[in-house]
């Protein structure tokens, strides 16, 4: 049997990251990857926070396959045949470190990111599933890989890291997650679409390596809890919805995912967005979504949870998820460094990863957002009403013509009466600033 | 038992067509696999050692893009991977390449047996096996489908040729090229791709093995190529027309014709 000090399920950002901060230390440290190289399985929409990245590599971006960084950002309301939208364009995003936000595509980023953890000194084995934890006095001591019929395929480890993203089958397997609930899982289909540059920059208002990213919410999924994107690679676009799973039960013929894709790529204020272009690519991920509520428990003795399985994507409109993911992983490293000298990996040395989660980013903004998707789920308001109230206070506050302000100032206020309870929207935002946003 | 199987990398012949204009292999975006026959070679070696102990080399010549597939070769339990790579190799012909092959073979010293795949799928000539055994001096038995017993001084192979099969006795050291059949492949396990991982190919030049410059590579290499045509495949089939009765009756006269009937 093989025997290495930290075992590594998954090459994402969470994996790599632990990872990178391990062999960087001097740790015998393994990465088993189920894809054909590292990247290869991995998936997200595209916009990348990079401030954990700067602090592994500073200046990363000037050598990491970034696409563009992102200069412009993009609010928008979608309502029926209209668009109500808030931008943001400043001079100072567009100089380094670039407001740590880049657009990046997984599989080439991850594969370079994955060739930085090695140069550390960090062995990345890919085509390698692994099936299951090996106990011994219940305790985790290692991974079976593939067909684990024979000791060539154990490998034994004095603590593991499990990042093996969304589908949690190894944290089930731990008795650290429950099983999937479809209410806690998020469905996102993606386009790669080719424009060239040229069009794109013409497009979006770009140049250079400026790019934008752009969010739509309300009827980007009518009358359902989710949202839009559309996210400006170099030669390409990415454009995708995602959606809470279980929107799409309950329904009478409910929609696939890629038909709500395509229904929001034809909406009359994307189309010209996208049009005439030829899609490369397409593909689906599943997000967590369980909340500061329903995480799990992210350690037991010998093992620890980073990244997407341990459910660390912040539910809110930031769509934070791999800054998560890598914060996680060099929690997970530090701990690991820091119980080192005693070989000690037991759930309780293991517990200072919670408390080093809790004094972070990570966990306060989870909390700080924990009831934003049951706010939304019973305020439905907030996705229909309310985009829909906003667009025609704004349209109708904006038209010139010969009705004089002050009746249609009265107009706006009978129709704001009509259409709001002060009381119920009241609540809502207090709501919200409470536990939502 | 010592070992050195020689291995190749190829083009994916699933991938692989042909340019129409220029005879030639589109190689542009295809991917690099194994040789399918060096496979079963490397796995007879490593059942080889299974059974008799001593250590499994895989050896290869090709750009350095080739380390992948002695990696490969590693992952499956060889224990040394050595990649001959120089610009001087390039464009090396059957004779050049066994003579490489036999430079660094002879650099690499002891070995009790070298194993070869019966030929390459790019080249399918199925000359380096039994050149290289020409010039490294030692006996040879190709197509070898089946190993009977193996000592000290001899093993006793079963080759087949396109009629009949053979029993050879080949003194040792010696080398065979193997054919599919012989056995079958495993898959690399968790252990062994650790292990690929962690070791280093050995890459050596032309210099490192001592190669004559006049005999490696395009200079070396006697072989040209004058001509390539695609072959074509024609179909013969006819389709037959009218009422049914006249074609029947028109098969009829037709399989007569080729005295079918």
């Amino acid at each position: 049997m093989t025997k290495c000090e930290v075992v590594i399920v998954g090459a994402g950002p969470a994996g790599i990251a632990c990872g990178y901060v391990l062999a960087e230390a001097g740790v015998d440290v393994i990465i088993l990857e189920r894809g054909q190289y590292p990247g290869a399985k991995n998936m997200f929409g595209g916009i990348f926070f990079a401030d954990q990245m700067n602090k592994l590599i500073p200046e990363f971006y000037t050598e990491a396959p970034v696409e563009r960084f992102v200069a412009k950002k993009h609010y928008a309301l979608l309502i029926n045949d209209s668009e109500v939208s808030l931008n943001i364009d400043s001079e100072e995003h567009k100089k380094p470190p670039y407001n740590h936000s880049y657009i990046v595509r997984r599989s080439v980023f991850d594969k370079w990111f994955a060739e930085k953890a090695k140069a550390q000194g960090a062995t990345i084995i890919c085509g390698t599933a692994v099936t299951d934890f090996v106990w011994r006095d219940r305790r985790i001591i290692g991974v079976t890989a593939d067909t684990a019929d024979d000791d060539d395929n154990v490998l034994l480890a004095d603590v593991v890291v499990c990042a093996e993203g969304a589908n949690s089958m190894l944290s089930e397997k731990a008795g650290l997650r429950n099983r999937l609930s479809m209410r806690a899982r998020c469905i996102s289909v993606k386009e790669v679409i080719e424009l060239g540059k040229d069009v794109i920059d013409e497009r979006f208002g770009l140049t250079a390596r400026e790019g934008a990213a752009y969010e739509y919410f309300a009827d980007a999924t009518p009358g359902m809890l989710g949202d839009g994107f559309i996210y400006t690679n170099m030669e390409t676009l990415s454009v995708g919805v995602g959606v809470v799973i279980s929107e799409l039960y309950g329904r009478r013929n409910p929609p696939s995912p890629n038909q709500l894709l395509d229904r929001f790529k034809n909406h009359p204020c994307i189309r010209p967005l996208v049009k005439g272009g030829k899609t490369l690519e397409y593909s689906a991920h599943m997000i967590p979504m369980d909340g500061f509520r329903n995480l799990p428990r992210f350690y037991t003795d010998g093992l620890m949870l980073v990244g997407d399985a341990a459910g660390f994507v912040n539910n809110s409109i930031c769509h934070e998820g791999v800054n998560m993911a890598m914060a996680s992983g060099i929690m997970a490293a530090e701990t690991i460094l820091a119980n080192r000298q005693e070989r000690r990996y037991d759930a309780r040395a293991l517990r200072q990863y919670e408390h080093r989660l809790k004094n972070s980013f990570v966990l306060q903004n989870m909390k700080n957002s924990r009831d934003f998707i049951d706010i939304l789920r019973t305020h439905k308001e907030l996705l229909n009403n309310y985009p829909h109230l906003v667009q025609d206070v704004i349209t109708s506050y904006f038209k010139v013509s010969d009705v004089p302000k002050s009746t249609v100032k009265r107009d706006i206020s009978r129709m704001l009466r009509s259409r709001v309870s002060v009381v119920k929207a009241a609540r809502t935002v207090m709501a919200l600033m409470r536990g939502g946003i | 038992m010592n070992i050195i199987v020689c291995v190749k990398q190829v083009p994916d012949i699933l991938e692989v067509s042909v340019d129409k204009e220029t005879n030639t292999l589109i190689r542009e975006g295809v991917d690099s696999v194994i040789n399918p026959f060096d496979l079963y070679a490397v796995e007879e070696g490593l059942r080889l050692k299974e059974q008799y102990g001593g250590q499994v080399y895989v050896l290869s010549m090709g750009p350095p893009q080739a380390i992948a597939t002695l990696r490969q070769g590693l992952s499956l339990g060889a224990e040394r991977g050595i990649l001959l790579s120089d610009i001087g190799f390039a464009g090396a012909d059957t004779l050049a390449t066994s003579y490489t092959l036999a430079k660094a073979v002879k650099k690499i010293g002891h070995f009790d047996l070298v194993i070869c795949g019966r030929q390459a799928v790019d080249g399918d000539t199925a000359h380096v096996g039994p050149s290289l055994a020409e010039k490294l001096g030692v006996p040879h038995v190709s197509c070898v489908i089946k190993i009977h017993e193996v000592t000290e001084e001899y093993m006793i192979a079963e080759r087949i040729t396109e009629d009949a099969k053979e029993k050879v006795k080949l003194s040792l050291p010696g080398l065979i090229t193997v054919c599919k059949g012989i056995n079958e492949p495993r898959f690399p396990s968790l252990k062994w791709k650790i292990n690929a991982a962690r070791t280093r190919v050995e890459v050596w030049s032309a210099h490192d093995i001592g190669a004559d410059e006049s005999k490696i590579g395009l200079k070396g290499s006697p072989t040209r190529v004058v001509k390539m045509t695609t072959p074509q495949h024609h179909r013969a089939g006819q389709m037959l027309e009218g009422p049914v009765g006249e074609q029947v009756a028109d098969l009829v006269s037709k399989l007569r014709e080729r005295q079918v009937l």
